[in-house]
């Protein structure tokens, strides 16, 4: 009866995995697929030394630029008042949702059973971890004495002061602490069948004890996998809300603030959506060329690309829609603040900017409508850049154009931003990729036994059918 | 598993197969040693439910109730803080942070019972030793009998594991490297 069962499950799940474009190719045998996988971290890629080289070149000068600013003091940066918050928020803000969209991979398409996640979550978690690292540098660079970014947590201090819980930055604190702790943990436990396949493939004893080490001893026993399984499962439950929260929770940073144009009840799904949307885009933008480069084109498939876009066009879309609703809501309310807020957006000096957000995030999200946009790489690689672009400028307009007209005239200010913000934020792309690179050179970045897993579900139900076609072939 | 037998499958289906007539033999202190998880063999070994999303909802509970009651004894008692006049226990505001030390502590939970229950790290055990072992992380598939089971009787296991297809069976402890293997690979 059991068994019976697991037949009938398998067949659906074979049903599922082949439906469209297949979700794997490759028929190789599990040790080809896993010498395969396991080649870029023991003999590297093509032209990995120089690109490492750039990234570090370019981390360098980040680093410097940060050195200077806690150095100098925040006068190095373009922002004051009104326009307190400027370029560090928004690297902060796009930084962050960027990391999303590797949490809703791994942990909501893992409980909504999505088997085509299981070659592309190990990258997105990765991405998540390294985009947070860029996130966390700038409201610390932001109070201006970074030295004291501590008082934020809760600890017994001799000034006998508690940082105050009714406040929204205590609650980003603990939302993003919290976040980069539960993803650091769940791409670990991932990782560890892997890294034990390192282990038992190493091509030296160095390495071999490394891996041995951080695989901390995995053989794959039958009642691991039960406990990995669960542990994998409540994690993913777990994460699940986490990824609607900490945006949310940043959100409310603005949300709570009473300024025209952020005091609005819509900001939580609104940032949530946006950061899943940008997040999506910056997974096609590593992944695409990771798949070129490494030739994975029979295990990150055209399916995989046919499922972001979707993503991409369902995101983009409530986004498109809070838009609108955020217009009609300011100009419904009846408030000149708000109308004013509008219409400084729509047509005063940085209304170039809202054009292009605006043109840009309903442009990208409905090419996805056209098959042939969604399946080829390079088209999905150029919306993905665009949607980046746009997605920065969106929280760059958010954030300035609320700020830059206070309720006095007197004190508008137009914001201009120097060249130590544009170092940073260029600089802290340099380090995200400087740490991706090292994490495809040194951690298995496709998730080998589920790509296994997957392949022996493919094989054996082809095998299954063959020997049925083959009967009823004798029949007739 | 520190003492017993390890018979060497070359796909998930003969493994199967192994531990269902083992157990049909009588044999239940079995496990089996896979390069991904395979579902019929854990059911097939009675392998039983994990405890693990008990300790994570003890320590969910845990955590929530820590978070939230010490915001309320910060704000409210030690440093209490009047801010326009709300009251000092001001709940909605304390449910972020509250719900954030939840998922904390149940995710921290999550990877240390798993590692617990696991018997993780162990770094070096008695099982790397048996011949050809580094493969259970890449394509072979074994089934270990534990030698304290009352049923275990390496002659019979041998016959019956080498009739459902194993390649190779080795035993545990493995004393020198060349002496264990009973068969080589076919």
């Amino acid at each position: 009866m059991d068994q019976a069962e697991e037949l009938g499950r398998e067949s659906a799940e074979y049903a599922k995995a082949m439906d469209g474009p297949p979700i794997l190719l490759t028929r190789a045998s599990e040790a080809a697929i896993t010498r395969r996988l396991l080649a870029p971290i023991f003999r590297g890629g093509p032209g990995w030394k120089l690109a490492f080289l750039i990234t570090l070149g370019g981390s360098t000068i980040c680093w410097l630029a940060i050195l200077y600013t806690v150095v100098t003091g925040i006068g190095t940066w373009g922002n004051n008042i009104p326009v307190a918050w400027a370029y560090a928020i928004t690297n902060f803000v796009w930084w962050i949702g960027i990391g999303h969209a590797g949490t809703f991979i791994s942990a909501i398409l893992l409980i909504l059973e999505q088997s085509w996640r299981n070659s592309i979550n190990r990258f997105a978690e990765a991405m998540t971890l390294f985009a947070i690292i860029q996130a966390g540098i700038f409201p610390v660079l932001h109070l201006g004495r970074p030295w004291y970014a501590y008082w934020i947590l809760p600890y017994p201090a001799t000034m006998r002061v508690w940082p105050n819980y009714r406040s929204a930055l205590p609650w980003d604190a603990a939302a993003i602490s919290t976040y980069f702790t539960v993803s650091l943990v769940f791409w670990y436990l991932g990782l560890i069948p892997d890294l034990a396949s390192a282990r038992d493939t190493a091509p030296t004893l160095t390495k071999r004890r490394i891996y041995g080490i951080f695989a901390l001893g995995w053989r794959g026993s039958a009642r691991s996998w039960r406990h990995y399984q669960m542990a994998y499962l409540i994690l993913g439950a777990l994460a699940t809300p986490l990824v609607l929260s900490v945006h949310s929770v940043v959100s409310l940073d603005f949300a709570i603030a009473q300024l025209p144009g952020w005091h609005s009840t819509i900001f939580p799904p609104y940032f949530v959506s946006g950061a899943i949307y940008s997040g999506f885009a910056m997974v096609l933008t590593l992944m695409i060329p990771v798949r070129r480069i490494f030739k994975l084109h029979d295990i990150v498939t055209v399916r995989h690309l046919e499922a972001m876009g979707k993503l991409i066009l369902v995101t983009g879309s409530v986004v498109y829609y809070t838009y609108v609703v955020e217009l009609f809501i300011g100009w419904y309310s009846g408030s000149e603040y708000e109308i004013g807020t509008i219409q400084a957006r729509l047509f005063g000096p940085y209304a170039w900017i809202t054009w292009t957000v605006f043109g840009l995030n309903f442009l990208c999200p409905n090419l996805m409508w056209f098959k042939s946009i969604r399946q080829g790489a390079i088209w999905m690689f150029v919306v993905s850049i665009l949607i980046n672009i746009a997605m920065w400028l969106e929280r760059f307009w958010l954030i300035v154009t609320s700020l830059n007209r206070d309720f006095l005239p007197s004190s508008w200010h137009i914001y201009k931003p120097t060249y130590v913000d544009g170092t940073i934020i260029i600089g802290t792309m340099f380090f995200f990729m400087f740490l991706f690179l090292l994490f495809l050179r040194f951690v298995p970045f496709i998730p080998i036994s589920e790509t296994k897993e997957i392949r022996h579900l493919l094989v054996s139900e082809e095998h299954k059918r063959e020997r049925e076609r083959h009967a009823q072939g004798i029949d007739r | 598993m520190r003492k017993g037998l390890i018979a060497e499958y070359g796909s998930p289906e003969s493994l199967l197969k192994g531990a269902l007539a083992m157990r049909a033999q009588g044999f239940t202190a079995m496990d089996a040693f896979t390069p991904y998880a395979v579902q019929p063999v854990m059911d097939a070994l009675r392998v039983p439910r994990s405890r693990v999303p008990l300790y994570c909802l003890c320590a969910g509970v845990i955590g929530g109730g820590y978070g939230y009651l010490i915001q309320f004894w910060m704000n409210g008692f030690d440093y209490a803080l009047n801010v326009g006049g709300r009251p000092l226990g001001s709940v909605p505001a304390y449910i972020p942070p509250t719900f954030e030390a939840t998922v904390l502590f149940a995710s921290l939970m999550a990877i240390f019972a798993f590692l617990g229950f696991s018997g993780l790290p162990q770094i070096a055990a008695p099982i790397f030793s048996v011949p050809g072992f580094e493969r259970a992380s890449i394509d072979r598939y074994f089934l270990g009998l534990e030698s304290l089971d009352p049923a275990y009787d390496p002659e019979i296991a041998v016959r019956i594991l080498r009739e459902t297809g194993a390649l190779r069976i080795s035993f545990l402890p493995v004393e020198a490297p060349d002496d264990a293997p009973i068969q080589e690979p076919a």
